[in-house]
């Protein structure tokens, strides 16, 4: 008694499972099958054969051919190609399996790593390279019995999926597609397009029973049968699987319409006595120019498509293949996908960031503009963070791994982008409700129009009830109705994704079109939501420096926000601070310390009168109160030498995206915590319309459902976090974050610029977006219920007019390839920035 | 011989009718340990109609042969789930469908078409 494990392939199914069973069953000595369609393999226990096992799996159409044991497919999953036509779908590349091994240290480790895979059932060779920490399995063997396999002896190991090669692979299989849909196409409309001459030019189209006419026609029926049966056999399989569904598609009209006219042929040239004379008329040429035309259509279909994707693989190409990790013994490059968190890279000049990290060493400047539309570079250092995908155009940068793999802000980017691009906005929904009854009523028009034609209609009857069936068959277009909404919603996220705009549903694309509504969160989005410096006074005989770098210089060592923003103005000046002693920090007055035998004090006005300060510069003061600064003033012994005002300054561009947002009708409110004055000094320099100040953080909800109440659609911008329930209460909620650290999945849209002009231009692709899915819709509509119609011979009672069937296919693949190429123009919408530099009128003033 | 003809295009209107709209879309497929392959080919999902239970985690294994564009994406109506199918490889979409009732999936145009009924 032994047990044999079989490798099967194709077997996808219980139906496959039984008969699999079935053809062992017939092999005597048998006691047990069991069949593993997960892992393609079939286990037989009992006294037979292998050989004969294997001769009868080969039978039953499930085995594996020899000749696939070297070459086989890494996984079962790409192994079912059974039925498909080889030519056609032969997967390129031979069929590793990559492994990532974690563990191994020494030469003999890679030995009884090596062992142990090739102990495992399927495998055909296995090769370690130290170097990398990877292995090579050939092989048919399944990934987690090689896994089971290394961990067994004592190591780690994980499948590494190489995106690049299955991109790779997944191109060219697309580009087979496109050779092939050329090569129909080719074949179609060179048997139909001689055919069509041939009639155009007067040759007859007619048979004459019992002379030379019927053989040459027969001659040309059969060579038509080979267009229908080659290049038109997608189209006839399709139709009769979905027939068995119960279901009709595009290939159903196709398959209908192209096989009516022919059989309607053969039979007038095989049995021309049972058609009237006048109606003895061939279509041979209908059959093979819409075969022809329609895969020119498909295949024009597969190109423009290939465009509106773009964006998509625009993002999946900022991924880096590989990353230069420090390990112990040096530095070594590996596949990104086998960095761990933790691990440390060192990242040169004009190189990707691999994964996201947080600096450890060095200084650069990274250009984000890639995830985020921010055109600026960002200088980083240590303590900051990187994200993968974006470019260091600086120096040298070490960083420790934080998030890999499909935790990178990268890689939820375009996973975020892809699904959106599936979601539907309800605009689309009339359009889907239609296609899906839409198959089944053109074939009770196609019917119909065949009865009213043999009705009502002129002699012959039989011929014009089969032209007038075909048109309405070929005319109908699905395709164009189905395509006008996704296509459109395809480009607008890939467009708004350019842009550094996450938009994470259809819906959100459709309502951000028509809000009449701003509210503003005022604290990290209108503002920069930290504070910094915003002017230095000084009395009479002091420089602006002095204080600055004796404020500094107080505050050395402060964590407070004021105090960073001190230090960082003095950093950026390049002043030299000096050492205190006796420093004092008194909560909520200021700080002070000793200085050359001096006294210093930094701290708010009551506080420094309290200790009987002579003041100074209360003018000034009062003045920076009144544009929301806070004075700082700063005292020498018992005289006040300067005043700092310190402010969360607004967003340099907040300004300018605020009038825009204005100049396009919408109202613009203003939200904060912040007391009416401050609040009210902010919204002169951001310019808007209203503002809500003193709103508790959690009635900011409130506030957006009474506007709603009023009637206004309004779309709630914040930070994603405080901000979330009046995010989730607006029309459309817009976290704004500021590089690639925001939460992506908190709101509607995401901004990942932290400018205002993203909101508005999201408004402005969401309109562009909506324009061209209305006329794509439009377009679709109007030509199917245009289209129909005159195929069915409308016109014909008026100006003698019925369509060919031969027009009707080239207009079916043209309407399509128009909707897909309308939705492509969307690529070149830009939204308009207006001009840049305009916002800075309002800001200068506060500048120090 | 005229009454016959019109007869039997009726009859074929009919038959359509009743063909793709009332008589049912084919044999449901239960999942099975919570995972269903499907086969994206020729126009069909097959399975076409999938059966499981509310509040289960279900894993539907699609493998797309069909190299045609219209394939390339499975979305899943009232559910917000959609995917990417690459030509060649098998894509599993995870959801877990809470509320009873029938929930259509197709292609990006409508042309796949399948069922999940949810119990």
């Amino acid at each position: 008694m032994r047990t044999h494990h079989l490798p099967i392939q194709g077997a996808t199914c219980q139906g496959c499972a039984s008969k699999i069973r079935a053809a062992l069953d017939a092999v005597p000595g048998i006691e047990d099958i069991q069949v593993d369609l997960e892992a393609q393999q079939v286990s037989v226990r009992g006294a037979a054969e292998r050989e004969a096992l294997v001769r009868a799996l080969a039978e039953s159409g499930y085995g594996v051919e020899p000749a696939d044991d070297t070459e086989a497919a890494p996984s079962h999953c790409e192994q079912k190609d059974d039925d498909a036509p080889a030519s056609d779908s032969e997967p390129a590349g031979g069929g590793d399996i990559q492994l990532a091994i974690t563990g191994a240290t020494c030469a003999s480790c890679v030995r009884s790593i090596e062992t142990a895979l090739s102990g495992v059932e399927g495998v055909h060779e296995a090769s370690m390279n130290l170097a990398d920490h990877s292995a090579r399995v050939s092989g048919r063997a399944a990934p987690r019995d090689l896994i089971q396999a290394v961990e067994s002896a004592g190591y780690g190991a994980s499948v590494i999926d190489d995106p690049r090669r299955a991109d790779q692979e997944r191109e060219e299989r697309e580009q087979a597609h496109y050779r092939r849909l050329l090569r129909h196409t080719g074949y179609g409309l060179g048997v139909g397009a001689p055919l069509m001459l041939w009639g155009l030019l007067g040759g007859s189209m007619t048979v004459q029973p019992g002379t030379w006419s019927q053989a040459a026609w027969l001659a040309v029926g059969l060579i038509t049968l080979a267009v229908l049966a080659v290049p038109g056999r997608p189209f006839f399989v399709g139709a009769w699987k979905a027939l068995r569904h119960h279901n009709a598609n595009m290939d159903t009209l196709i398959a209908l319409g192209t096989g009516t006219a022919w059989l309607y042929s053969m039979v007038v040239v095989l049995a021309p006595a049972l058609v009237p004379e006048a109606a003895r008329h061939v279509y041979f040429e209908a059959s093979a120019m819409i075969i022809g035309l329609i895969s020119l259509g498909l295949a024009l279909e597969v190109r423009a498509r290939g465009k509106t994707s773009a964006a998509v693989k625009r993002l999946l190409d900022l991924r880096a293949k590989t990353a230069r990790v420090l390990r112990d013994d040096g530095e070594v490059d590996i596949a990104v996908e086998q960095v761990v968190a933790g691990d440390r890279i060192r990242v040169r000049p004009g190189e990707k960031i691999a994964v996201d990290g947080e600096v450890e060493e060095g200084s650069s400047r990274l250009d984000e503009s890639m995830l985020t539309g921010e055109p600026m570079p960002v200088a980083k250092g240590p303590g900051d963070s990187v994200a993968a995908g974006t470019l260091n155009e600086g120096g040298t940068l070490i960083y420790r791994a934080t998030r890999v793999g499909a935790d990178t802000a990268l890689a939820r980017i375009i996973d975020l982008v892809k699904k959106a691009q599936g979601t539907k906005p309800p605009i689309g929904r009339l359009a889907d409700q239609v296609s899906a009854v839409f198959v089944p009523t053109i074939m009770l028009i196609a019917v119909a129009a065949a009865l009213a034609w043999f009705n009502f209609g002129p002699q012959p009857p039989f011929s014009h009830m089969m032209v007038a069936a075909t048109t309405v068959l070929i005319i109908a277009c699905p395709c164009a109705l189905g395509l006008a909404t996704p296509m459109s919603v395809m480009v607008g996220v890939g467009k708004a994704a350019e842009y550094g705009i996450l938009i994470r549903q259809g819906e959100a694309l459709q309502t951000a079109a028509d809000l009449d509504t701003v509210v503003l969160d005022k604290t990290g989005t209108i503002t920069e939501g930290r504070p910094a410096l915003t002017r230095v006074l000084a009395v009479d005989g002091e420089q602006q420096d002095d204080i600055l770098r004796l404020a500094a210089s107080l505050e050395t060592g402060s964590e407070h926000p004021l105090a960073q923003a001190i230090l960082k103005a003095a950093d950026e000046r390049g002043l030299s601070l000096t050492a205190v002693s006796d420093f004092q920090a008194l909560n909520g007055k200021g700080v002070s310390a000793r200085l050359d035998g001096t006294i210093v004090r930094l701290g708010n006005r009551r506080w420094l009168e309290q200790e009987g300060v002579a003041l100074a510069l209360e003018d000034q003061a009062a003045e920076l109160s009144k544009d929301a600064a806070t004075p700082l003033f700063l005292a020498r012994d018992d005289r006040v030498i300067g005043v700092l005002g310190v402010a969360d300054r607004i967003k340099e561009d907040a300004a300018e995206a605020i009038r825009r947002l204005r100049d396009r009708g919408l109202r613009v409110i203003m939200i904060t915590g912040d007391i009416q004055a401050s609040a009210d000094a902010i919204a002169r320099q951001a310019g808007v319309d209203q503002v809500l100040a003193e709103v508790l953080p959690e009635d900011k909800a409130r506030e957006v459902k009474r506007l709603q109440q009023d009637g206004a659609k309004v779309a709630m911008v914040g930070d994603g976090i405080n901000d979330a329930p009046a995010l989730a209460q607006a029309d459309v909620g817009f976290a704004i974050g500021t590089g690639t650290d925001v939460a992506i999945e908190s709101a509607a849209i995401t901004l990942m610029s932290g400018s205002l002009h993203g909101v508005a231009d999201a408004m402005a692709i969401s309109r562009a977006t909506l324009g061209n899915i209305k006329q794509n819709l439009f377009g679709a509509f109007a030509y199917n219920s245009l289209g129909v119609p005159v195929a069915a011979g409308l016109l014909y009672p008026f100006t003698g007019w019925l369509l060919s069937p031969v027009i009707a296919g080239a207009a079916m693949s043209l309407s399509s390839v128009t909707v897909v190429s309308n939705a492509n123009r969307l690529r070149f919408f830009k939204p308009n920035k207006g001009v840049h530099g305009a916002a800075q009128t309002a800001n200068e003033r506060n500048e120090p | 011989m005229s009454w016959l003809i019109n007869l039997s295009g009726l009859a074929l209107m009919a038959l359509i009718a009743w063909w793709f709209w009332l008589a049912g879309s084919g044999k449901a497929r239960r999942a099975t340990h919570g995972a269903v392959d499907i086969i994206v080919d020729d126009g069909v999902y097959e399975p076409a109609v999938i059966e499981t239970d509310a509040g289960e985690p279900l894993a539907l294994r699609f493998e797309r042969r069909d190299a045609s564009p219209c394939a390339e994406q499975v979305v899943f109506h009232g559910l917000d789930v959609s995917a990417y199918l690459p030509v060649g490889e098998t894509t599993t979409v995870t959801l877990t469908p809470e509320q009873p009732g029938s929930y259509r999936f197709t292609c990006q145009m409508n042309m796949y078409q399948g069922k999940l009924i949810v119990h």
